[in-house]
């Protein structure tokens, strides 16, 4: 009987999860967990309005309650240069308000007390004298000439325009709408949402008085970014400035900025000679940190009668709250939303950006999405399904008809990207066969001659991740390469330490899994340590889908490193040249002769041990790589959604998606990628809102009114694959982290849209709530 | 997330609660589940000082049929309602509201009678009352005194109970004859609140409807009574027509206000699909349909 | 005022003075230090700090600790006795996590639904999972980590009967 050999875990195997282990016995270590001696803890006092002026604070009261240490307010931080930080995107942003708040939840002053109760019971005493001003919530208004001036302690700030940005041909698009039969357009909201990642955001900040070391466990999605921001900002040395970003629970870009809390907790361990900590109220996290989308968008698309497209155009407004603080690398002021032209061979496009400040949260932060991308790819897909409806086309056929074909790649397109490689027709003939397309379509004429409303939307997006490279890409001027360092002991077991951080996304598996492909040592004998920014080589984190586009091709460059290496020291045990010497997953041979060999493990001894004349000890490397372009993951979603006339209410019956991300590491984890991203864009089309009143009182600061889908409506999703490998990356992968949450809600919406084009309604913005859906019907007569 | 400091009694009586709540008539608050004053206390929404947790006392989690009624003790948690196979059988809109309550975590721990004292509009169980007729014994130090359910709610959050009272039993006149009921709920998701929701309870008298019980939830400053839907009932054959005017007066009943669930339009249309929809279910199940 | 409470945590009694106001999640995290039990939200909504109160899963983010007090709480790290409990070991086996967070609070109410259930459906799952939110999985894979545990445990549960232990 065969022995059952435990799985080496190499590329294409579902290993367990390593990480799992801890996690299921509730010994995960989160940021709330740690706990030092000494702690002391910070509550924030919030502002209740939109825009006011501080007249004063009074802070005495909270600081005669008993346990409280000190209170802090912008007007002491201002003594020490830190009551304003600089913006990921080149603004500025108070930490705590000296001379007005500009949206509701923001910053004013802490508590720093011996017990978080207490901290909290002398923040609500501190009292605040607010003249209050008009607040402007909607970027159109803000825009108005005599709108109220939000950030006027900017000296050249006249009004409340932020940017102005452009991509693509402007000539050639007007050109190509003049020749177009047709002109199809659509004007689209793509509302405010947040990350919500169900672990908060906080920091332990700890600074040892008599030797200045700072050690900062935060919630961070980049480590070493930010320890390199800290040193900028709050002027401590960097070698003195250690970082730990401990497990995290979930990101989904929520913990990639710096939020003033965590300046404030620095800036009081620093002062008090105490470690302080901070631990966000979900309230907290949903009204001030970075929310993600709100961007106005005007598409045209310009077809001939027979379908084909000819150009696009597209006008957006985004609402960036009152400090520009886009948590986005790219030169490009709008991200890469000039990725709109899609999965399309579009001749001709140009895309025009203004952002606006209001008086909302900043944050503008990419929620699981490569800075916009999801924006650009709900637009663009959305778009195409009207061109389907006003030209009475089969929206499959239309998408078929102006796909850009798989030996069109490297594509170039009309904005400026160089796709790496994809196959489209392929990915979208197999969802419509998966979810059985022509049977559905049959099934929806019949309903509809009795009434019933059954809608089948299709969307194919193409994604464009894994910034950078670093000439276009960069936080700071710091360019968006990654790193990778490994080390194989002795015995051959080895530790990979990167630059990039996990979320959830099961890096300690797949990023061993990758050595173990390379070098051939199982990946249970791959320890992977990430997070701690003494530990690990520098890197610029996790998110936009870039920890296995670069993080992951370092991995793959540092293995390959180590097994040049490995080679030589193979061909002196074999005693036969370097030539001769052929390796296949951990197993050096003399070519022809496979019996005469050694493993992985032989090599790593002897690299200790008995090494070639010359030649330095030790089985050690470390990669910093440079993307030379991005990935482009694609797939197509399909959805089948009924819908009830006398509520509105849209059932997503089915959901089948195929994913193209390249070479799968370990396809058990991608696919758990995709579900969650299905699950968000899922919360996002029906749900999910963070939204404004005229005062700007933010709703949904709370899960009571920012929902979030629970197992019972999130649908069961079908998952297929197509695998088209990125020809530049080292392995062939693209990044997936974000593909189903960037592709899913343009599918969703365009169900719900092909339930009821007929019957004239051209849109419905998201959430996609029962109440929009029958209002639009009733509009049309045909609500029950 | 972090509560303002309270005093705190467990008292193992009910005369012992009753007394103490006597003595912090103007700042105490009676905790049973909690499931509604815990979240208010973490925001510091409310801030009482002085909780009397009435969770120790026993005897309040009776359910059962008694004297011709069907009672309910102040501590029965959603969640044995949900179970019970007494409702499962013979209170069907009790026993379609129940599971339709928040979430499994939170019926696992509030109460009927908590959530029916608590009287947010949008609760689900004060339309079930009004639907069935039921009527809610208020005891206090000073004796004991039974409302009707629909005398008992007068505004959002607010009711005919003392502070110095607790409702400690809700009394719903025992089943007779063919009966049906049914609860439909709108809600965006899994515990949030409802939208809409409408209780139907129907006494079938020959053929004919004898009395029927119709009440609206979300849709006004409080549960609402549709008597003029009930009216209208009485005495008819349920048919289509008489569904449809049913439907109708209930929509006109409801004094719905437009927020993010929906238009005032939305909601008043959502009360008479529920309506027609729910009399529909309530009748087959009159008629032994289930 | 703080009062003496006692809780009965995962087997062992804890006597600790606390103020009324202490909510159980404090209580288990902060006092006896078992950080496994989560906090998501305020508004008893995402169910990460879900435990057993006298074998009923409770948030106990709502349930104040004096509530507690001569009573049993269960937390996830009572689960693993000697090896891992069949549902840990399903979460494991059929990746029903991602960051984890949510994970202990699940795993809690999976725990007392197969109590109740042995061989729940798919609906019944999801319905009794509902009062928690996962933002990483969607779900599908944590409805196989139940299935996997309750095939595990009807399987373990038939081990004597095989054995001829039949009574």
């Amino acid at each position: 009987m065969a022995i059952d050999t435990p799985p080496k875990g190499f590329i294409g195997e579902s290993i367990k999860r390593k990480e799992d282990d801890r996690f299921i016995r509730g010994k995960g270590n989160y940021l709330d967990d740690i706990s030092l001696p000494g702690m002391l803890h910070m509550s924030i006092l919030r502002s209740p309005f939109a825009h006011a002026r501080i007249r004063s604070i009074n802070t005495k009261p909270a600081e005669a309650v008993p346990g409280v240490v000190a209170v802090v307010t912008g007007a002491l931080l201002e003594q020490h240069k830190l009551a304003w930080m600089p913006t990921l995107s080149g603004d500025t942003q108070a930490v705590l308000a000296t001379d007005k708040v500009r949206y509701q939840g923001q910053e004013v002053a802490c508590v720093i007390a011996n017990d978080p109760y207490v901290a909290r019971d002398a923040a609500q005493l501190i009292d605040v004298d607010y003249e209050v001003l008009k607040a402007v919530v909607d970027p159109y208004q803000a825009l108005k000439p005599g709108a109220p001036l939000i950030r006027d302690e900017k000296k050249d700030q006249k009004d409340n325009h932020i940017y102005h940005w452009e991509a693509g041909d402007k000539a050639a698009t007007e050109a190509a709408f003049k020749k177009a039969d047709k002109v199809v357009s659509l004007e689209t909201f793509y509302p405010r949402c947040h990350p919500s990642p169900l672990e908060t955001c906080g920091i332990v900040a700890d600074i040892n008085p008599a030797t200045g070391q700072a050690t900062l466990y935060m919630t961070s999605q980049a480590p070493h970014a930010h320890r390199t921001l800290f040193a900028l900002v709050a002027g401590l040395p960097e070698e003195k400035i250690r970082i730990i970003s401990p497990d995290l629970g979930g990101g989904f870009g929520n913990k990639v900025p710096i939020y003033p809390g965590y300046v404030v907790a620095t800036a009081a361990s620093l002062l008090l000679g105490h470690p302080v900590k901070w631990i966000e109220d979900r309230s907290e996290n949903l009204i001030s940190t970075g929310f993600a989308r709100d961007f106005h968008m005007q598409g045209e698309l310009a077809v001939n009668k027979d379908g084909k497209f000819l150009g696009l155009r597209v006008k957006m407004l985004s609402d960036n709250g009152a400090f520009y603080a886009d948590a986005q690398p790219s030169k490009f002021r709008a991200g890469l939303f000039h990725i709109v032209t899609g999965s399309y061979d579009l001749p001709a496009a140009h895309v025009e950006t203004d952002g606006a400040y209001t008086n909302k949260a900043p944050g503008g932060v990419a929620f699981r999405c490569s800075f916009r991308v999801t924006e650009a790819s709900y637009l663009i897909e959305r778009l195409v399904e009207s061109a389907a409806v006003e030209l009475k086309m089969d929206p499959a056929e239309i998408r078929l008809k102006n796909f850009i074909q798989p030996e069109q790649f490297p594509y170039k397109s009309a904005t400026g990207f160089e796709y790496d490689s994809g196959d489209y027709p392929r990915a979208l003939k197999l969802a419509l066969e998966k979810i059985g397309y022509e049977q559905l379509r049959k099934e929806q004429a019949e309903k509809r001659k009795r009434g019933e409303l059954m809608g089948i939307g299709v969307a194919s997006f193409t994604e464009v991740v894994g910034a950078g490279h670093g000439t276009e890409y960069d936080i700071a001027g710091l360019r968006m390469f990654d790193s990778a360092e490994l080390r194989v002991h002795p015995t051959g077991k080895a530790i990979l330490k990167l630059g990039v951080k996990s979320q959830g996304q099961g890096h300690e598996t797949t990023f061993a899994q990758i050595v173990a492909e390379e070098l051939g040592i199982p990946a249970s004998d791959v320890e992977v340590q990430e997070g701690d920014t003494d530990n690990t080589p520098y890197g610029l984190g996790t998110y936009a889908s870039r920890s296995t586009p670069v993080g992951g091709a370092a991995t793959a460059m540092v293995s390959r490193k180590l097994r040049d290496k490995a080679k030589k020291i193979a061909a002196h045990l074999l005693e036969a040249s370097e030539a001769d010497i052929e390796f296949d997953h951990g197993k050096f041979f003399v070519k022809g002769a496979p019996s005469k060999s050694k493993t992985i493990q032989d090599v790593a001894f002897a690299a200790y041990t008995n090494l070639p004349e010359g030649m330095e000890a030790g089985l050690e490397g470390v990669t910093y790589y440079d993307p030379p372009n991005m990935t482009f993951p694609f797939g197509t979603y399909v959805v089948v959604v009924d819908i009830d006339r006398g509520t509105g209410q849209v059932k997503v019956r089915r959901m089948v998606a195929v994913d193209d991300c390249g070479v799968r590491i370990n396809p058990m984890i991608v696919e758990g990628q995709i579900h969650g991203g299905l699950t968000e864009g899922f919360g996002i089309a029906f749900m999910e809102l963070i939204t404004f009143d005229e005062q700007g009182n933010c709703i949904g600061s709370n899960f009571t009114d920012y929902l979030l889908p629970t197992s019972w409506e999130t649908p069961r999703f079908e998952t297929f694959e197509t695998v088209t490998p990125s020809p530049h990356h080292p392995i062939g992968a693209k990044g997936v982290g974000e593909s189903a949450t960037v592709g899913s809600p343009a599918a969703y919406v365009n169900a719900v849209i092909d339930a009821v084009g007929h019957l004239g309604i051209t849109n419905i913005d998201m959430p996609v709530s029962s109440d929009k859906v029958w209002t639009a019907l009733q509009e049309k007569g045909a609500a029950e | 997330m972090l509560p303002a400091a309270f005093e705190y009694a467990s008292p193992g009586t009910l005369d012992e609660a009753l007394a103490l709540l006597d003595q912090h008539a103007d700042d105490g608050k009676v905790l049973a589940g909690g499931q509604s004053l815990i979240p208010l206390l973490k925001l510091r929404l409310a801030s009482p000082a002085f909780l009397v947790d009435i969770n120790r006392i026993p005897d309040l989690d009776v359910l059962e049929e008694r004297d011709g009624a069907l009672v309910i003790g102040a501590l029965v948690r959603h969640k044995t309602a949900e179970r019970s196979s007494l409702l499962a059988n013979r209170y069907a809109v009790l026993a379609e509201a129940a599971p339709q309550v928040a979430d499994p975590l939170v019926r696992n721990r509030g109460t009927l009678a908590g959530s029916l004292a608590h009287a947010d509009p949008s609760g689900d169980w004060g339309s079930v009352m009004l639907a069935v007729d039921a009527e809610f014994v208020l005891r206090s130090r000073s004796g004991s005194r039974t409302v009707k359910a629909r005398d008992f709610f007068s505004g959002p959050f607010s009711t005919l109970l003392q502070p110095n009272e607790i409702l400690t039993e809700i009394r719903i006149p025992a089943r007779r004859g063919p009966t049906g009921g049914a609860y439909l709920k709108l809600e965006r998701k899994v515990g949030d609140f409802a939208t809409v929701g409408v209780a139907i309870q129907l006494q079938m008298d020959d053929g004919k409807v004898g009395t029927a019980g119709i009440a609206l939830t979300a849709v006004g400053p409080q549960n609402i009574k549709a008597t003029e839907a009930e009216a209208a009932l009485k005495g008819q054959t349920l048919n289509d027509k008489v569904i449809k005017e049913a439907g109708q007066l209930a929509a006109k009943a409801a004094e719905p206000r437009a927020d993010l669930r929906g238009s005032e339009a939305y909601k008043r249309n959502v009360v008479r699909i529920f309506t027609e929809r729910g009399l529909k279910r309530a009748y087959e199940r009159a008629r032994g349909g289930g | 005022m703080a009062r003496p409470i006692t809780i009965t945590v995962n087997g062992d009694k804890h006597s600790l003075e606390v103020e009324p106001r202490l909510l159980l999640v404090h209580f288990i995290r902060e006092r006896l230090r078992l950080t496994g039990t989560h906090i998501g939200c305020d508004t008893t909504h995402c169910g990460a700090c879900t435990v057993l109160l006298d074998g009923v899963p409770v948030k106990s983010c709502t349930v104040l600790a004096v509530q507690a007090d001569g009573r049993q709480v269960t937390t996830v790290e009572s689960l693993a006795v000697g090896g891992l409990h069949p549902i840990q070991e399903g979460f494991k086996q059929e990746h029903g996590l991602q960051c984890g967070f949510c994970t202990p609070g699940m795993m809690m109410s999976s725990f007392a639904l197969l109590q109740e259930k042995p061989d729940p459906t798919e609906d019944e799952i999801r319905w009794a999972l509902s009062g928690n939110i996962c933002r990483c999985t969607g779900y599908m894979n944590i409805v196989k980590s139940v299935r996997y545990a309750a095939q595990k445990m009807k399987a373990a549960a038939a081990v004597p009967v095989e054995a001829g232990a039949r009574s």
